[in-house]
């Protein structure tokens, strides 16, 4: 387990669980004659009481985490990443690949599939999970190619009346030359049109960070989840503490007065539900997070799916047009 | 600046500033570093005399460069809720906001106007970058809403100018939330079949070049302005990459293939005029101004309006207007 700077209470506990397990398997306590039994069964009940304390402190914790804090959850390395949701929950997943003019983009991840029986179009952002992956998906920072692979994807959906369900967890859109060059701008602004076009259910679940333009190319939605710790914002806390702050370091309120966790969408009207994590975040027990987000994906799925197509796009659009519209 | 500026609260400093006497009676170009009388400027559209370079031009002029005569009618924009955020940096966005109307005697960074261009009645919603950069949040939104709408039911051309940052950091995630918003606009325009122009001027970056500012029907750029979805600076920063040659700038993109036309700003008016006439009336041309040449079988209207004071008609013999510079 990698421990974030305000766990250190946490890490301390389980530092102090770890030793005892140590010394309970091994042969620490066994070495008086005739007090094995007694010596095993206090070691035991002294785990339990550590365990049940580091519960209440991740509960206490977890409870209140500051959005500073939350973006650092947001950010762990451990956290379910995109590909693990869709190898979690999407059965016979085939990727596809590539834009058809330029590359394949290993930022964001796509292909058909089954969820929950049904076939299905989904895509993630993949920010990788050691150096070698990270470098291959770009760490989850998408170029034109992959925002253009999406829109293929969508249409491949569209036409065969496949819901689309798209998972975001990414930084941003890849900030360089080549992404540039090759029209990052107009790339996003098209998925973004595709995504309010199509006539088949989108809906999105940002499962890490929503890092801005390359977030929202893929969560124009009819619903919109968001994992409890996960962020969305317009810009970094970091981006925003250098040019209004003039100080990187003033991240931490930035964060605060971005409004970027999921609390604090919901009451502003633009996402539509908040998906639990597991106590200490959705890092600690990836599968239990994994699980819950599947059934708020169902949940919010199947009312759509017997929508009419026109209908599914007509109420796309309504929310957005209305979006900063209606005071929270 | 005197104490003034610094004591008295946005709203007085209206009254007791003295508007009329410029700052600086000399403007050096940045592109030349020729010195320039300010008259001699504001004569020439704020173009240097010297090398042509592209200085930004006041909003209010740019309308009036473009309407027949110089005239137009702004239209009222409908209020949005004030500082959804309750946002604070070192200063709070209320005053912030309060500072810029004061500047600018403008509510938000977005105008609105219609009026006809070449006879023409036309719709053009035109960026204020000297209102907070001309960030977009959802009263900027709103402005472009209530601009497609117009143009929908008065089934004119749309005509956009960006001149903006990007999205407006001190409504968060409301203003993400305008890319798809402004996206959904435009779209509206398009599918009523009629055209939707944009001119990017500069700056078009960030939020506003990733939605509508990308999605025109044709894009005109003006020489010089600079347009890209990441900032040179955060590409310098963030990937260590050395900046090509005139990177992001408007003929960059002509030479990606991300813009139809680079347009000196003396013809965008001409061009516009053209593009609208071709588009509008694909039987026959019905342009009205500028004044036909005599005999001309083109069946425009007997009497033209006269041309106004602080327009240039463009010379008769160039009814179609002279070539873009750049080509398409």
């Amino acid at each position: 387990m990698q421990f974030l700077e305000f766990e250190k209470p946490i890490a301390e506990l389980e530092g102090k669980i770890e030793e005892l397990r140590h010394l309970h398997d091994g042969n620490g306590v066994k070495v008086r004659d005739g007090d094995e039994a007694a010596g095993e069964i206090d070691l035991a009940d002294d785990i339990a009481r550590l365990r049940e304390k580091v519960q209440k402190q991740l509960k206490a914790t977890y409870a209140k985490l500051t959005p500073w804090q939350k973006t650092q959850v947001a950010r762990h390395p451990l956290r379910p990443h995109g590909l693990d949701v869709i190898h979690g929950l999407v059965e016979d997943f085939t990727p596809l690949a590539g834009d058809r003019a330029f590359a394949e983009d290993r930022a964001i991840v796509g292909g058909l599939g089954r969820f929950n029986g049904r076939t299905v179009m989904v895509m993630a952002h993949e920010k990788g999970r050691d150096t070698d992956t990270r470098l291959t998906h770009n760490f989850g920072m998408a170029k034109p190619e992959g925002y253009r692979k999406a829109i293929r994807l969508m249409r491949l959906a569209e036409r065969f009346g496949v819901p689309v369900i798209t998972l975001v967890d990414t930084a941003g859109a890849y900030p360089g030359v080549e992404a540039e060059e090759r029209g990052q701008a107009e790339a996003i602004a098209r998925a973004i049109e595709t995504c309010l076009d199509i006539r088949v259910p989108l809906v999105t679940a940002v499962i890490g960070e929503g890092g801005s333009g390359g977030a929202i190319a893929l969560a124009a939605a009819n619903r919109v989840l968001m994992f409890e710790h996960a962020i969305y914002s317009v810009i970094s806390p970091e981006g925003c503490a250098g040019i209004l702050w003039r100080s990187g370091e003033a991240a931490q309120q930035a964060a605060e007065a971005l409004r970027l966790t999921a609390q604090d969408l919901l009451k502003l009207g633009v996402i539509d539900a908040v998906v639990p994590e597991p106590l200490g975040g959705a890092h600690r027990t990836p599968d239990e997070a994994i699980a819950n987000l599947g059934l708020a994906i169902e949940e919010n799925l199947k009312p759509l799916l017997d929508r009419e197509a026109g209908v599914l796009r007509a109420e796309r659009r309504d929310k957005f047009l209305a979006m900063g519209r209606v005071a929270a | 600046m005197n104490w003034l500026t610094n004591l008295v609260r946005p709203k007085f400093q209206q009254l007791v500033r003295t508007r009329d006497v410029p700052d600086n009676l000399w403007t050096k170009c940045p592109a030349c570093g020729h010195m320039i009388f300010h008259k001699e400027l504001d004569k020439n559209a704020r173009l240097c005399s010297h090398c042509g370079h592209h200085m930004r031009l006041p909003v209010e002029r740019r309308l009036a460069m473009l309407f027949d005569n110089g005239e137009f009618e702004r239209i009222e924009l409908p209020k949005v809720p004030l500082d959804p955020l309750k946002f604070r940096d070192e200063k709070r966005y209320t005053d912030r906001l309060k500072d810029a109307q004061s500047k600018t005697g403008e509510k938000d960074a977005i105008i609105v106007a219609h009026g006809r261009m070449g006879g023409i009645n036309t719709v053009v919603a035109a960026f204020n970058f000297a209102f907070m950069g001309g960030s977009m949040g959802p009263a900027v939104g709103e402005g472009l809403v209530a601009a497609a709408e117009l143009a929908v039911l008065q089934e004119a051309p749309l005509i956009v100018i960006p001149a903006s940052g990007g999205a407006r950091m001190q409504e968060g995630i409301l203003s993400l939330m305008q890319m798809p918003r402004t996206t959904i606009a435009v779209d509206k325009v398009k599918e009523k079949g009629l055209p939707y122009f944009v001119l990017l001027t500069d700056p078009t970056t960030g939020g506003v070049s990733a939605s509508f500012a990308m999605l025109g029907d044709v894009t005109l750029a003006e020489p010089g302005a600079v347009i890209g979805f990441a900032g040179a600076r955060v590409i310098e920063t963030t990937i260590r990459e050395t900046l090509p040659e005139g990177f992001q700038r408007a003929e960059y993109l002509l030479d990606h293939g991300m813009v139809d036309m680079v347009v000196p700003r003396h013809e965008v008016r001409d061009t516009l005029i053209r593009l609208i006439d071709l588009l509008m009336n694909p039987r026959q041309s019905a342009i009205v101004l500028p004044l036909p040449a005599p005999g001309r079988p083109d069946g425009a209207p007997e009497v033209p309006p006269p041309p106004g004071p602080g327009v240039q008609p463009p010379p008769p013999a160039e009814a179609a207007g002279p070539e873009p510079t750049s080509g398409g």
